[in-house]
């Protein structure tokens, strides 16, 4: 288990280093000026080289990197250009609400998906399976953005029970800031709480077809029985894979359904910066990004092998 | 016993006078990307701060006019080379420190100095030497009559900061103004409260909440469940008949300093051509744009001045609808067969919008426009800065800017002696008529020599509850001017 764990951590590092790179150079190339963007088109040619010269533009390109490079092991992420502040408070402030969004609205998905999946394959061919996977086929269908709207219209606009969007800060109280979520939670969960119902039916059917599920039947066990203790465990490696997908989804794709929200979260927070050229936010949150997805991906390759020991000796 | 009841019933008084006022939460479609307007262009920055938080030596009225601020009266000497400021007396800044003559000198010189990063150091380029003469007195020299300094002092990249709080006025905007900084959430909003010390008439509102919301959809939800009272400069024009249809809810129509005009390349052929530049204003239908791409808001102009500015001069005659002396003019010009062209649109609806129906006029009479989307930094860098562009769409937002006219460096690289004299005159003359007819003049000048086709006047379009007083239908400047609003009662 250990070596199966250092093995994925050194590609896990090389994964880190390859990409620090391409995020950086990708990003240089992008034309467009920091300093022209804050100081619009009335702006002084002196004024501007003033401005670079703060912001440490007119450093050369390896420069750059390297002291990009060493800010982010050492855990500074820079100053950023626009907001003249460090990057790490912003991206700080931003994540205790893309966070808790994106746990918030998995958390929905696998509490959606698992037992609909579950009902579904169990009754295979009934009414119940079809409506399941009518309903699913529509989730996965339907963009989330124009169901987000749907439910503003409905709960915000006419019922008045959730107010259209914004988030009120957590210290103002658990309660508050949860239910300011959960509109955009669920608009977030519903897609993907379809998706993962219909991968978790599928892989279950498929266990349920296995020798050893007839072999425990053809022992006594009922069909439930069978399907608690043999079927699902073995369903999981798929449904585990879909998950760590949407986890890294939901933490860096929410971009939409914060704007729908206007809830300032990560996403936003790298739209707007693209489009300020605030190079340095942009470059430090998708590093961060990456080593989440790249952190959950190692997460989900260790709960395969917990899931099913077999996996340690094939890779 | 007397001074006790006395005391009671000021209380009581006091009580119902603070049940009246009430918090405001305006909607905006920007966010400030920090809380210094002397070291930004961002018009967000001043929407949320001029003349709520901080103020200058003079400031602007809602009509435009620019009226006395933290100068309370000033003298200009014979030769209109040195202002005189009176600084009123008692003014504090929010952090209880006391303004007096050397806040003013430092805010001057910081604007001026050699690595100054302020957006508009062009203000300031006349500026010789700034003088505390006393604790409430500044002389500030000039090297040549300016015409209109005191105007200049009125912006929001020219208010009056101190050397106190200066380290961190980006996210701790220290001033002197009816509204004291509370809280920015970034992101989201940023809160403002009353400031009880103030100099002026205080603030009817008990605090003020600006929210940030850019999604136009998302503008319109938020307005709908009231969770704001205003959106000031609300971005989507088709939804506004639904609005005002809508008893809950008032819209405000009013004008900005936003000169629209297409621009044209003046140095790249075929528009160093004037007949060439002629025809293409005469192919555009601008009533058809304003319809199309705004909604019916938006006031026609035929040169690059404001209608509401008293010195303007209706001339969208000289460049009427008319595409056949269009096509008369390209033939003149020896384009009898057209000719293609880019045309570079910015992210803004107006470009985007407007841009697709100038396109549709100009085939009409054989120009074939590419058109690119650009993001603004990408259009900085190839339009405003590279030259590198035949047409693009461009809202010059700042009040009073026909002097970039006389910049032959500027980005549509117009190069008229003559009018780079009558500005640089223009300048330096105080006597108000005179001043008129040479802006009047100005305005001539470019609108015959076709420097750029002139579109309209962008509006202001804010939609506010019913029961909310006071928001400026206008933007003679851009700012929100929280000072004067009120809650019916």
């Amino acid at each position: 288990m250990l070596r199966y764990a250092l093995k994925r951590l050194g590609s896990l590092l090389i994964s880190l280093i390859v990409a620090s790179l391409v995020i950086f150079f990708t990003l240089e190339v992008v034309p467009g000026d920091p300093a022209s963007f804050m100081l619009g088109i009335n702006a002084q040619p002196e004024t501007l080289e003033a401005l670079r010269e703060e912001l440490g533009l007119n450093a050369t390109k390896a420069e750059r990197y390297l002291s990009w490079v060493t800010g982010l092991v050492t855990g500074d992420l820079g100053i950023s250009y626009t907001y003249r502040s460090p990057v790490s408070e912003i991206v700080a402030e931003r994540l205790v609400i893309s966070l808790p969004l994106a746990l918030y609205a998995l958390i929905l998905t696998v509490v959606i998906a698992f037992p609909v999946g579950i009902l579904a394959a169990t009754k295979r061919g009934s009414l119940t399976d079809v409506a399941v996977m009518g309903g699913t086929q529509l989730g996965v269908a339907i963009p989330n953005f124009w169901f987000a709207m749907i439910m503003v219209l409905i709960f915000a606009i006419n019922l008045r029970w959730f107010s259209a969007g914004g988030f009120p800060g957590w210290d103002a109280g658990f309660l508050v800031a949860i239910k300011a979520l959960t509109v955009p939670a669920i608009a977030l969960a519903l897609p993907q709480a379809s998706i993962l119902a219909r991968v978790m039916r599928s892989s279950l059917l498929d266990t349920l077809s296995e020798d050893y599920i007839r072999t425990s039947r053809a022992k006594g066990l009922t069909k439930r029985q069978a399907l608690r203790r043999h079927a699902l465990r073995n369903a999981l490696i798929p449904v585990l894979t879909i998950i760590g997908l949407q986890l890294s989804f939901l933490l860096a794709g929410a971009i939409i359904i914060e704007n729908v929200f206007f809830l300032p979260g990560l996403g936003r927070l790298v739209f707007q910066a693209i489009s300020q050229r605030d190079l340095i936010v942009v470059e430090s949150v998708v590093m961060l990004l990456v080593f989440a997805v790249i952190v959950v991906n190692f997460l989900v390759d260790l709960a395969y092998v917990w899931v099913d020991p077999r996996l340690k000796d094939r890779t | 016993m007397n001074h006790l009841l006395l005391g009671t019933v000021t209380a009581a008084a006091l009580m119902t006078g603070a049940a009246i006022a009430k918090d405001v939460t305006v909607g905006l479609q920007l966010e400030p990307p920090h809380l210094d307007p002397t070291s930004a262009a961002a018009g967000a920055i001043d929407q949320v701060l001029y003349s709520n938080v901080f103020e200058g030596l003079t400031r602007f009225g809602s009509d435009g006019s620019v009226n006395p601020g933290l100068a309370e009266s000033w003298d200009i000497s014979e030769d209109g080379l040195t202002y005189t400021f009176n600084l009123r007396a008692g003014v504090k800044f929010h952090d209880g420190t006391d303004l007096d003559a050397s806040d003013v000198v430092f805010s001057l010189d910081r604007a001026r100095a050699e690595d100054s990063v302020n957006a508009q150091k062009a203000l300031f380029a006349n500026i010789v030497s700034v003088a505390a003469q006393d604790d409430t007195t500044v002389k500030v020299t000039l090297s040549k009559p300016q015409g209109n300094f005191l105007f200049n002092m009125a912006w929001g990249d020219a208010v009056i900061v101190a050397p106190e709080s200066i380290e961190t006025i980006k996210s701790n905007p220290v001033g002197t103004g009816a509204f004291t900084f509370a809280d920015w959430k970034q992101g989201d909003s940023i809160t403002l409260t009353r400031n009880d010390g103030y100099w002026g008439t205080p603030a009817k509102l008990d605090g003020a909440t600006f929210k940030f919301i850019s999604d136009p959809t998302a503008a319109f939800a938020a307005m709908m469940a009231e969770d704001i009272d205003a959106f000031y400069g609300y971005p989507a024009p088709e939804n506004l008949a639904q609005f005002e249809a809508d008893p809950r809810f008032t819209v405000l129509a009013g004008n900005t300093e936003g000169e629209t005009i297409m621009a044209m390349n003046n140095k790249l052929p075929p528009f160093d051509n004037k007949l060439v530049r002629q025809a293409v204003s005469h192919a555009i239908d601008r009533s058809a744009i304003i319809d199309g791409a705004m909604f019916g808001y938006g006031t026609p102009i035929g040169s690059h001045f404001a209608p509401h500015n008293p010195a303007y001069v209706d001339l969208t005659g000289n460049s009427e609808y008319d595409p056949e002396k269009a096509k008369a003019l390209l033939a003149e010009a020896g384009f009898a067969d057209g000719f293609t062209t880019t045309l570079k649109l910015p992210p803004p609806s107006y470009a985007r919008r407007g841009g697709e129906i100038i396109a549709a006029q100009l085939r009409e009479v054989g120009i074939e426009t590419e058109i690119s989307n650009l993001e603004w930094a990408q259009w900085l860098e190839q339009a405003f800065k590279g030259y590198d562009y035949g047409l693009t769409i461009v809202s010059h937002t700042e009040p009073m800017d026909i002097g970039i006219y006389a910049r032959p460096e500027y980005y549509f690289q117009y190069d008229n002696a003559d009018f780079q004299k009558l500005i640089a005159e223009l300048d330096v003359e105080n006597d108000p008529a005179k001043r008129t007819e040479m802006m009047q003049g100005a305005q001539k000048i470019i609108s015959e020599d076709y420097v750029n086709a002139y579109l309209f006047q962008l509006a202001l379009t804010s939609v506010v509850s019913s029961d909310l007083n006071g928001i400026w239908p206008n933007a003679p400047t851009q700012a929100v001017d929280l000072t004067a609003v009120s809650w019916a009662e």
